[in-house]
């Protein structure tokens, strides 16, 4: 891929451009924000947007700028490390559906049905109930339903893959199955792995907003973009504010991240493109 | 055909209109964010449960009026003997149990030695402990003997703990209450709501609501609607930060009152270095009242400087004795050999005004030098962790019982403050009848325990009720738990 591909795919620039925009502004959260965000002074209590506060201040005075970096980084966090959860457990799992086929294909296969017969979001309830709240019971919550997904995707990229002549000439030349898959399959299916990625984002960044929302997720002072959901949620009908900056930033994220996976998606394989990602990403 | 018809509803509707404007409604909704566990408030130490049957559907010898002062309840009239040990009750007659057996002094009895009994799941069990005989005169006229003067006895009887039941029926009180109140309960869905209805055989006043529902709705924004559309015609005690919504709209009136519920950064006394009196100090130098109250309770909370409630004729105000001021706090903690401060735990249970107010005060104690974590728990969790096994450094609770500030008195108390001398003090306090000289015992305990800084001690919960602007009777103060409706009615 090089700028040539990219100007042939405005979709990709704008959704990557945005992602990495708010991407930006989380990991400088780290380092730098407006003001801190244990900073209370209740003087300030919904200060509206101005100079001195960009985006207000909330119920507590806190900058509304600080909060929405910091949260945007949290929500970010909890989403890259539950796929990272997912593509550790769920490719190798493919994988190994794909090129043993029998009953380990029958086990992963189950695993996947029986895990999405369960609604995410009542999975992630369920894990944080029990373990109790938390941003790092967030992160398990939801990587653990990223499992199945990944595992569907790697399968169904490994069984194209492996129909095709040069496959079949690693293994007449003696290489075996997993040398294989690691040498040739998975190099092949990164593409679609990377693009479900996105997916997968932005599915764990509403999935963590959610679980907050709820009051599983992230607690305070930590803050999260579903918590600031949750603490604006009864000053609604007075300061909508609150409410709609992170709402909005939620929203902004994952449609850019929904762009940014549909262009690379053409971006990154064409050929899967023509033939329809339908049919290998499960 | 179709123009009959629907002339028919036509006129039906009119009728419906017409009978609608002519009388007065006389059933309530009345929105409570909790469901009681069970019903018997003898048996649970819940405030949900005496929101619901409190002086609705069960009754004492005596009831606390809502100024917190105790009036004649199911005894009509009563004498103390002089030693204050003999307390004789005159029974009302005619009083009947909503399941029709009758009330009377044997009811009394069976009442107290349930409560007192070795196997009793009284959750205030220790207030009736001076209770030494309770003697059947005759079936109108009770006697309880004391075996030393207790100056809130009269008080206690009438607190939802002690109100009386039926031995036919006290062991379903749980599911299905049976008392003497002007309402017997109809049905309860759990998970949703209980029903009252009038009794009709009540043998006082009769109430001017005929129904009234308990609708149980725990989240503000879900209240918050509920009472906008008029599911609910109000709730009690609603979240401050909700009221600007009902503040100015005619439909509705926000009743502020007062309430038993003084809310203290409880700090654990027994575990370093919280057991070095400077440190204490300079936490409450730390503390900014003000900046908390206006945070946590949109500024309806009143500031405390001990632990005693400010609308009681015993509250002195102390809130002066360590005033805001953070250079002093450094100061302190450098004398008590913290010059870079400290780090702490601060466990906070599942309620906004602990949870917003935990929030300002690690913002706050962060300016002087103490780093506080914080560490959100539920209910459960809370009552075992920080309750039972004394295991925190700093939690945020209201304490809701009236006048408790016997509790530091009690070394094996959760925040385990142990001073001989204020133990002293309250043995003559509890011993004393004399009002002027209860007052002044009161008075020392209170300031004894500002200057030893046992608790950062913050604001005095206020009861903030939103009702329908027609409704007129509820009390707008909580001097005891509960939600008394005999006196609500509407105007119009």
């Amino acid at each position: 891929m090089n700028w040539t591909t990219l100007r042939r795919h405005p979709r990709l620039v704008i959704g990557l451009a945005a992602t990495l925009i708010f991407a930006a502004m989380g990991l400088l959260s780290l380092i730098w924000t407006p003001y801190p965000i244990t900073d209370i002074a209740i003087a300030r209590r919904f200060a509206t947007p101005g100079a001195e506060h960009l985006l207000g201040a909330d119920q507590l005075g806190r900058d509304m700028l600080s909060l929405i970096m910091s949260g945007t980084l949290t929500s970010f966090t909890v989403a890259v490390m539950a796929i990272i959860i997912g593509v550790g457990i769920g490719v190798p799992l493919g994988l190994a559906a794909a090129i043993y086929g029998g009953p380990v294909e029958w086990v992963v296969l189950r695993f996947s049905d029986l895990a999405f017969a369960f609604p995410s979001v009542v999975i992630a309830i369920l894990i944080a109930t029990l373990m109790g709240p938390g941003a790092g019971n967030a992160v398990i919550a939801i990587g653990i339903f990223n499992v199945p997904v990944f595992a569907q995707v790697a399968r169904g990229g490994a069984l194209a893959i492996s129909t095709l002549d040069f496959v079949a000439a690693a293994r007449l030349a003696g290489l075996s199955r997993p040398m294989i898959a690691l040498r040739h399959l998975l190099p092949n299916i990164a593409s679609l792995i990377i693009v479900q990625g996105t997916i997968q984002l932005s599915l764990g960044i509403l999935a963590e907003a959610g679980l907050s929302y709820i009051g599983l997720g992230t607690q305070p002072p930590a803050t999260s973009l579903g918590l600031m959901l949750r603490d604006a949620q009864s000053l609604f009908l007075i300061h909508p504010w609150l409410s709609l900056a992170p709402g909005l930033a939620i929203v902004v994220i994952v449609i850019a991240l929904n762009i940014a996976g549909d262009g690379l998606r053409d971006a990154l394989d064409p050929r899967l493109k023509r033939q329809g990602l339908t049919n290998v990403a499960g | 055909m179709r123009v009959t018809k629907s002339l028919a509803l036509a006129s039906a509707g009119l009728l419906l209109a017409t009978s609608l404007a002519v009388a007065q409604p006389t059933e309530i909704r009345v929105g409570a964010p909790l469901e009681p566990p069970t019903l018997d408030p003898t048996a649970g130490a819940a405030e949900s449960i005496d929101v619901v049957v409190y002086q609705n559907v069960f009754e004492g010898l005596t009831r606390i009026d809502q100024n917190g002062a105790v009036q004649p309840g199911l005894a009509s009239e009563w004498t103390v003997s002089d030693d204050a040990l003999t307390y004789r009750f005159k029974l009302h007659d005619g009083v009947t149990f909503h399941d029709g057996t009758s009330f009377d002094a044997e009811d009394v009895k069976f009442t107290f030695e349930r409560i007192l009994a070795d196997d009793s799941v009284n959750a205030q069990k220790a207030l009736y402990q001076a209770i030494s005989a309770v003697n059947v005169i005759d079936p109108l006229t009770v006697e309880i003997t004391l075996s030393r003067p207790d100056g809130l006895f009269l008080f206690n009887i009438g607190r939802g703990d002690a109100v009386i039941v039926a031995p036919e029926s006290a062991d379903n009180n749980a599911t299905d209450p049976i008392g003497t109140g002007p309402f017997a309960f109809v049905q309860w869905d759990r998970g949703s709501r209980v029903v009252l209805e009038q009794y009709g055989p009540y043998w006082g006043e009769k109430p001017a609501l005929t129904k009234a529902t308990f609708v149980f709705i725990s989240d503000t924004a879900t209240m918050t609607n509920a009472l906008l559309a008029g599911d609910v015609d109000g709730t009690y005690n609603f979240a401050a930060e909700a009221l600007p919504v009902f503040d100015g709209n005619p439909k509705f009136k926000i009743l502020v009152g007062t309430t038993e519920g003084e809310t203290i950064l409880s700090t654990n006394n027994k575990r370093a270095p919280f057991d070095k009196l400077e440190v204490r100090q300079a936490m409450a130098h730390a503390i900014n009242r003000e900046e908390i109250i206006e945070g946590a309770t949109y500024g309806y909370g009143v500031p405390i400087g001990s632990h005693f409630a400010p609308h009681h004729p015993y509250y002195i105000d102390l809130t002066n004795t360590y005033p805001f001021d953070p250079e002093k706090a450094k100061a302190l903690l450098a004398d008590a050999g913290f010059p870079n401060g400290f780090s702490a735990t601060l466990k906070l249970p599942p309620v906004a005004y602990a949870r917003v107010s935990g929030q300002i005060i690690a913002s706050e104690f962060a300016k002087v030098g103490i780093k506080l974590e914080l560490i959100n728990m539920e209910w459960a969790q809370w009552l075992e962790d920080v309750f039972a096994n004394k295991d925190f450094d700093l939690t945020i609770i209201s304490h809701v019982e009236p006048f408790d500030i016997g509790i530091y008195a009690n070394p094996d108390y959760y925040f385990g403050y142990n001073n001989p001398e204020v133990q002293a003090l309250n043995e003559t306090l509890n011993a004393t009848t004399d009002e002027a000289k209860r007052k002044e015992l009161a008075q020392e305990m209170q300031t004894i325990i500002a200057k030893d800084a046992v608790n950062g001690f913050l604001f005095e919960l206020a009861q903030t009720g939103v009702w329908n602007a027609k409704l007129e009777g509820m009390w707008p103060n909580a001097p005891v738990e509960g939600v008394v409706l005999r006196d609500v009615h509407w105007v119009e």
